[in-house]
């Protein structure tokens, strides 16, 4: 007879919740006439608010019983898990809202593109959770599957299905990649579980060339891993994915996506292979300098902000590999909690820029052009102040969470005695900087060009209003009083071994 | 034992927390105003300021002459998790630019016109002076370093927004330029809270704590000075980094240009002595040649340039080139005499230029030009305008018996004693200056004006009122610089015994000055 795991139905409760809302969302929205206007966006929004109190629950129960892991040890529940479901769900809310006005201006409106992002949202949940590097890839593709389809949600926009196709085909090769890495690895270990696999790691000493099987697979994960969280040199698809998928699914792209590679990253290299660390922090390191110095570079000879916003994301992936690489010292404390913070302020960063595109693009979602935000600053100047605090904070000035994002990342980097890292980052950040004054200068400074005024205006509709806001307060706030961010994220420290 | 412990009890009233919020909730408030009565958002602007300029003569008087140690100091706890605290204190080397902070702003905001935009244009203002107040008042590491990067985002938007032709290129090469500086800072910064956490015990970015406690190797010393330094040398300027600032300085509007000129170049040598020196007196010695040289080179190349200048503005900048030089220089003689006449002379160039400015400023109002070929005989038309500029000019040149002199003087006869080449070629700045300002003068003021400048408006009510501050400090300061002296001198006093406590550098001791020692005397 076959036995079945034990299951903690509250620890996986947000899971359930999400797939059963959304599931339910789908069918009556299948069944019923198009819902009044912004109800899908908003019951989606709720759904992640229903979740989100769930994982509240967890995080407490964590905090008082300890790391658990659960069903056979398939998943880790953790705070570094919750910590990331935190932020999945939230940036799920976020861009959910974000989308409602999108899609009606596009005449798309429906409930699948709410569906594939909650999909995403519990591929991506499972990354963060899994202690199996099999559930690991099953959340991986999950989560990839559902981008793919983000990507092409245009049907009438060649450049997104052009995008849709182009991520597909080369996330699919990395997927292989991962999964052939997987394979290796369990060849070395003779375990698929990520916590045994440290353990046994810990234990067993190669004897000199023995582990060449160990290393191939764990630089196959590593070309996986790092074609997901979009760092040079497996960085090409993200441009031309990031400017041709439908705006908003970018910014989920940009921050969900993110958040769950950087996840699953964190916990195969940290837990799996934390006894490798010397194996792989070199290789991190390159990815880092390579990220932070090509994103950057390529981000201001672009003229297009989509694509600009895109290897400025390559280049924020760079510093959170900073964090990534500082965890891989001996006895270190702030690079986990470093990168888990980083990628929170960014990915409300990158949904409320991403947002702003949104709306500036006006209908057809073509016009991402740095020209289309001329006069932005007299025809909506609460907009474009919103999207100079986003800049502004992305370019890492105080007072915003931006500053506090970088902080975090180079302290850790020179506790480690990593200043060379530390140095390039910051300086390749002053480059980066001067494509978010391009923007600004835009926004604010160039004068008006004839045609200018027969351009559609831009309009502000509450729900976009309301993320933006969100985003800006957020980004403020967390930047003046970042305390109880840190200590959240410096609770991620304890996981699941 | 500790020389820069804050000794005076905190004050009932948390001054320097109300000098920095103050301003920024007028710059908020100032945003929020409606755009339909400016004369609303005008008043909320003006009161935030003048109250801020209040609150700091305030400070002046609170402030005890005969304390070298940081007073009135204001200390919260902030970001526990990283040690960043909120501590503010004032001594005797900020004391004066605060003031002249406090002083300045609410006369840039009657004096300059910003012609379209008033209300973003005050918000920018107050906001700028929230975070040049915070710099200057600041003794945490990570709390300095968010003001001086802060003040970037209101300055490269007044150079922007309110600037002529070229504004938008001068903005972004200012930004830039200060930025980079400040990404290696902030590397020093955190690289210096780290490293003293094996001497404290724990991790801290209090400057007065990392000072006391910490004790650096003289080669890590060095690389982290190196870094810091490098933040502050784009601010001065220093040469070979300047030259941002032509470009910033003629592009930017005239309140820009005044607030540049008056405060925020302050911000660099300021930096230098309170976070270079200070905290690491070691690496300050060791380098003091190159900065000595780069200095001197500064001194002469500003001069030079502004020689050949045919914008009177741009002309007006590079003269800031050379009058920074010699804060540099003085800072870097580590004498009483130099230090103390350096940081006079912060004060006096930020009254003498930021006037210069100002009265730039009112000469393109009128003629809409700069170029000093189309000025003629200004002299015969605006003989009042033209006396006012005259007493300003020679203020700058550093004549004596107006401010300028006293500051020129004490660091030049400061440094004689430790830096005695540098000084010799130093002080033909102070010959060039002369030539440079006073040629300038009679190619715009003397001289039968032609048809273009004979309409030229005489000196009006309003701005004669926001000159006559200016031009009284100038005649003040030069003729009684002691109350000045007495409260600056203390913490030079501290700064240097520190200097010599942690170095070999012998401090000369002179007697030859007859101003200051208020304390001994």
């Amino acid at each position: 007879m076959v036995q079945y795991p034990s299951i903690d139905w509250l620890a996986i409760a947000p899971l359930i919740v999400l797939l059963g809302g959304t599931l339910l969302v789908l069918v009556t929205g299948s069944l019923t006439k198009v819902w009044p206007r912004g109800l899908y966006a908003v019951s989606t929004a709720v759904l992640s608010a229903a979740a989100l109190v769930v994982e509240m629950v967890l995080w407490n129960r964590v905090g008082h019983e300890g790391p658990v892991s659960i069903i056979n040890d398939a998943l880790a529940i953790d705070r570094f898990t919750l910590f990331v479901w935190i932020g999945v769900t939230i940036a799920t809310g976020l861009v959910s809202l974000s989308t409602s006005e999108y899609l009606r201006r596009e005449q798309l409106e429906g409930p699948e593109t709410y569906t594939m992002y909650v999909c995403a949202a519990i591929g991506a949940m499972i990354m963060a959770a899994s202690n199996d590097m099999v559930v690991l890839f099953l959340g991986l593709e999950t989560l990839s599957i559902a981008l793919y389809v983000l990507a092409a949600s245009h049907r009438r926009r060649v450049d997104s299905q052009e995008s849709g196709l182009k991520y597909f085909v080369l996330g699919g090769f990395a997927s292989a990649f991962f999964l052939y890495g997987i394979a290796l690895v369990y060849g070395a270990v003779g375990t698929t579980n990520i916590a045994r696999s440290g353990q046994l790691l810990s234990q067993q000493v190669f004897v000199k060339g023995d582990d060449a099987l160990l290393l191939a697979g764990v630089a196959l994960l590593m070309v996986g891993l790092a074609f997901k969280v979009a760092a040079v040199p497996f960085h090409f698809w993200t441009p031309d994915v990031y400017q041709g998928a439908p705006t908003p699914s970018t910014s989920f792209m940009a921050s969900v996506g993110k958040f769950a590679a950087f996840a699953a990253m964190l916990r195969v290299l940290t837990t799996a292979l934390g006894p490798r660390a010397d194996d792989w922090r070199p290789v991190v390191w390159v990815l880092a300098i390579a990220s932070v110095v090509v994103g950057s570079i390529l981000a201001i000879v672009q003229s297009d902000v989509k694509r600009m916003l895109a290897y400025s994301s390559i280049g924020h992936a760079g510093f959170i590999l900073i964090g990534v690489e500082a965890a891989g010292h001996a006895g270190d404390q702030d690079g986990i909690p470093s990168s888990l913070l980083y990628l929170l302020l960014y990915s409300v960063l990158v949904i409320g820029t991403f947002t702003v595109v949104s709306l500036v693009t006006r209908s057809g979602d073509r016009a991402s052009d740095i020209g289309s935000f001329r006069g932005l600053g007299k025809e909506r100047p609460l907009l474009a102040l919103a999207m100079t605090v986003f800049l502004l904070a992305q370019a890492g000035m105080p007072v915003t969470s931006g500053f506090i994002a970088k902080f975090s990342v180079i302290k850790a980097a020179a506790d480690n005695e990593s200043y060379a890292v530390a140095i390039v980052a910051m300086v390749a950040s002053v480059v980066s900087a001067f494509l978010y004054l391009r923007i600004m200068i835009s926004m604010w400074m160039s004068d008006a060009e004839s045609g200018d005024e027969a351009r559609e205006k831009v309009t502000v509709p509450w729900t976009a209003g309301v993320v933006v806001l969100a985003s800006v307060v957020f980004t403020l706030v967390a930047g003046v009083f970042p305390g109880w961010l840190i200590d959240a994220t410096r609770d991620a420290l304890v996981v699941v071994r | 034992m500790s020389l820069f412990a804050a000794s005076a009890p905190a004050a009932p009233f948390p001054v320097l927390t109300a000098l920095v919020l103050v301003p920024l909730i007028g710059a908020v408030l100032t945003a929020l105003g409606s755009r339909h009565r400016p004369e609303i958002t005008k008043l909320v602007a003006l009161v935030s300021s003048v109250a801020t300029a209040g609150m700091s003569l305030w400070l002046l008087a609170e402030f005890d002459s005969h304390e070298g140690g940081f007073q009135l100091v204001s200390r919260h706890s902030w970001i526990d998790s990283w040690g960043i605290g909120w501590h503010l204190g004032v001594d005797g080397i900020s004391l004066f630019l605060v003031v002249l902070t406090g002083v300045l702003f609410p006369l840039v905001i009657v004096g300059c016109d910003p012609h379209h935009d008033e209300k973003p244009y005050l918000a920018w203002l107050l906001l700028l002076e929230a975070g040049v107040m915070g710099s200057f008042l600041s003794l945490d590491l990570v709390l300095f370093f968010l003001f001086f990067e802060i003040v970037l985002v209101p300055m490269y938007f007044l150079i922007g927004g309110w600037g002529y032709d070229q504004r938008v290129y001068a903005a972004t090469k200012f930004f830039l330029y200060t930025m980079v500086g400040s990404a290696l800072m902030l590397v020093g910064i955190v690289t210096t809270a780290l490293l003293a956490r094996d001497d404290l015990g724990r991790l801290t970015f209090d400057l007065v704590e990392i000072a006391e406690g910490s004790n650096f190797a003289a080669s890590t010393g060095r690389w982290l000075f190196f870094a810091f330094a490098i933040a502050f040398a784009v601010k001065v300027p220093l040469f070979p980094l300047h030259t941002w600032l032509p470009d910033a300085h003629t592009q930017a509007p005239t309140a820009g240009s005044v607030i540049l000129a008056g405060v925020l170049l302050k911000l660099g040598t300021y930096g230098l002595l309170r976070f270079g020196v200070y905290l690491f007196p070691e690496a300050a010695v060791w380098s003091r040649e190159v900065f000595l040289t780069l200095a001197v080179i500064g001194i002469i190349w500003g001069a030079v340039a502004a020689t050949m200048q045919s914008d009177l503005k741009r002309l007006v900048a590079y003269s800031s080139v050379a009058h920074l030089g010699f804060i540099v220089l003085g800072t870097f003689a580590f004498t009483s005499e130099a230090i103390s006449g350096g940081v006079m002379q912060m004060v006096n160039h930020g009254v003498s230029t930021g006037a210069l400015f100002l009265l730039v400023g009112m000469i393109y109002e009128r003629r809409h030009t700069r170029q000093i070929a189309e000025l003629k005989g200004l002299q015969k038309v605006a003989p009042i305008f033209a006396a006012a500029f005259m007493v300003v000019m020679l203020s700058s040149i550093g004549v004596p018996g107006l401010n300028g002199f006293v500051g020129e003087f004490l660091v030049l006869i400061g440094s004689f004693s430790t830096a005695r080449w540098w000084v010799v070629i130093g002080a033909t700045g102070v010959i060039l200056a002369a030539l440079y300002l006073l040629w300038a003068y009679q190619r715009v003021f003397h001289g039968e004006p032609d048809e273009a400048n004979s309409s030229f408006r005489e000196l009006r009510l309003r701005e004669g009122a926001v000159l006559f501050p200016f031009i009284a400090l100038i005649v003040f300061c030069g003729v009684y610089p002691k109350p000045m002296l007495d409260r600056i001198e203390p913490s030079v006093k501290a700064l240097l015994e520190r200097v010599e406590e942690k170095t070999d550098f012998v401090v000369p001791v002179s007697d030859h000055t007859g101003h200051g020692e208020g304390g001994e005397g």
